[in-house]
């Protein structure tokens, strides 16, 4: 578990300070893929470094496992780090090693003995799928190949947090994939609490089971990421989630509705899980006086449950229209009415 | 030619001698020098300014001294440290004191190259100061640390002839008391042949196990 209390981070340089992290709240439960996701220079790297201690915090605490790393000795606090690993934007392999001898490294730094470093490595070699390519050096592999290294090595000492900033930014969307399917089966294998730094919200729907949105080194939204998706609060949250999720209305579209009914109302319908299967749109137009024009829609899915929505227009008696608006809402179907911009 | 071939070989071997005698010193003063100047940098693992400051201070300044006039000024520290100002043992100390700032310098050029990220894997890792030169730092630089040296090395078989000409022996001795003084044009040019030869030679093996290296 990791909790972050009030935590501030500042930069001095040598006429100003620089306040990187702004009294960050946020509670990572234990077993649970954490996103924080924010634009460039929001302070994620600084939330995520804060964490093992590569930056001391200025203000405020880290909490991990409970324990204050501020409180604690160099030696106590590397002993702490052994406990969390960290996966790098950028690999950060050492280019003279062998893939093994890198995967080795934080067993060779506690002084394990050959025969376990070996036996470790060679699993771990087979867990991210590299078994043939032990003896390698990392400039002959490939970006995705470089970062299952990366991930190995993270994993060596049987760490209980695993931190990952940026971990697939350098990939591309299908070495992405595989990289975070990696993630998700360390998470549900070993139990690892991982928290990850990104900025592509497709990251957070794909793996994340909470997220929190970071900018200017506050946390200005988190919850779960169906939350988020389904109702994201900021304007930022909503640009992320319209990133992978776009709800607009297309312009022709739009043109189109306005010329023909001025009054037409539309609305957005929010469909979740089983929901989103139901006949519900021919339902209505045979039990209401209304005509259904479905003008856009989008479906996902969000942890493996459907997620998605229409924009629909609806065009009748304004008393019919707003039945059959209650009766969408009594189905428990999240359903608001849009101006024509629609978001 | 009024020199044997004897007189050649020995004087190869008084060159290759010093060259060896003093890179081997200068190594061990600039390696730890070298790594001091990265590791107390602003930011870094030992971070000291007053230290940085100091080091970087005392290289730059026997940096800035060319090795005809350090030769000379620290005759009397020569003295007091081989007994004698003259010959090739009284060489090696100021080719030492020429070349272990210099090394230290390239040292820490290497050093510094390594890439930060690598550094940083190794915090995260929970690595010791210690374990972060010696198991991060160094074998990450080691092949740029074989070409700074070798670049080193010829520099200091550059100095010996000069240190020759003031009775240290060796090739640049020969050189200038029959080739200058005496005007045989035979012995300049087989010295001249010897020292190039030695340089392309000591390149090329730098090249070679630099290139070995770099997978270690
Ligand atoms: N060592 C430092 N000294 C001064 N300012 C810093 C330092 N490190 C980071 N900052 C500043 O703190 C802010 C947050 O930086 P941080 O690296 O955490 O951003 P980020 O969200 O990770 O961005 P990116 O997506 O570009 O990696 C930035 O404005 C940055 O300029
Ligand atoms: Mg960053």
């Amino acid at each position: 578990m990791i909790t972050f209390e009030g935590l501030e981070k500042e930069y001095r340089t040598k006429d100003k300070t620089f306040k990187a992290l702004n009294g960050i709240n946020l509670t990572i439960e234990k077993g649970e893929i954490f996103g924080v996701i924010g634009f460039s220079g929001a302070g994620k790297s600084t939330l995520i470094r804060c964490v093992n201690f590569l930056e001391k915090p200025t203000g405020g605490r880290v909490l991990v496992d409970g324990q204050d790393l501020l409180t604690l000795t160099p030696a106590n606090i590397r002993k702490v780090k052994r406990n969390i690993g960290m996966v790098f934007q950028h690999f950060n392999l050492l280019q003279s090693k062998t893939v093994f001898a890198n995967i080795a490294m934080p067993l060779v730094l506690e002084g394990a003995p050959k025969k376990q470093i070996k036996q470790r490595v060679e699993e771990l070699l087979k867990f991210v799928g590299l078994s043939d390519k032990a003896g390698a050096y990392p400039e002959q592999l490939s970006g995705g190949q470089k970062q299952r290294v990366g991930i190995a090595r993270a994993l060596a000492t049987q760490p209980s947090i695993l931190l990952c900033d940026e971990a697939t930014s350098a990939l591309d969307p299908q070495t992405t994939g595989s990289i975070l399917k990696l993630l998700k089966k360390i998470n549900a294998e070993y139990k690892i609490t991982i928290l990850m730094i990104t900025h592509e919200m497709s990251v957070i729907r794909d793996v994340c089971d909470k997220v929190a949105v970071i900018e200017g080194g506050e946390i200005i939204e988190s919850g779960t990421v169906f939350d988020i998706f389904s109702n994201p609060q900021t304007k930022t949250a909503q640009n992320f989630v319209h990133s992978v999720l776009n709800d607009s209305i297309p312009e022709s579209v739009r043109n189109l509705v306005q010329e023909h009914n001025p009054n037409g109302k539309l609305f957005k319908i929010n469909f979740v899980g089983a929901s989103s299967g139901q006949p519900l749109l021919s339902k209505i137009a045979k039990k209401f006086d209304v005509d259904i024009n479905v003008l856009f829609g989008n479906i996902t899915e969000l942890q493996g449950v459907p997620f998605g929505h229409l924009i629909v227009e609806l065009r009748g008696q304004e008393n019919e229209i707003k039945r059959a608006y209650l009766h969408i809402q009594q189905e428990n179907v999240s359903i608001r009415e849009v101006i024509a911009d629609a978001s | 030619m009024r020199v044997s071939n004897e007189e050649i070989i020995e004087a190869f071997w008084e060159t290759i001698s010093m060259v060896s005698i003093s890179l081997l010193f200068a190594v061990i003063i600039g390696l730890p020098l070298g790594i001091l100047l990265v590791v107390t940098r602003k930011g870094h693992l030992f971070e000291n300014r007053f230290i940085f400051s100091i080091l970087s201070t005392v290289v730059n300044i026997f940096r800035s001294i060319p090795f005809i006039i350090l030769m000379v000024a620290i005759v009397p520290l020569t003295r007091l440290l081989v007994g004698s100002s003259i010959g090739t043992a009284a060489a090696v100390v100021p080719l030492v004191f020429y070349s272990g700032p210099y090394i230290a310098r390239l040292i820490e050029n290497s050093l510094l190259e390594v890439d930060s990220g690598v550094i940083e894997a190794a915090e995260a890792m929970g690595a010791t100061p210690f374990q972060i030169i010696f198991r991060f730092l160094i074998p990450e630089a080691l092949s740029s640390l074989i070409l700074e040296i070798t670049i080193a090395t010829i520099g200091l078989i550059g100095a010996s002839a000069m240190a020759g000409a003031v009775g240290g022996g060796g090739l640049g001795d020969l050189a200038i008391t029959y080739g200058y003084q005496r005007f045989d044009t035979q012995v300049m040019v087989i010295t001249v042949v010897i020292l190039i030869l030695m340089v392309q030679g000591m390149q090329t093996f730098g090249n070679i196990l630099a290139k070995k290296i770099r997978r270690n």
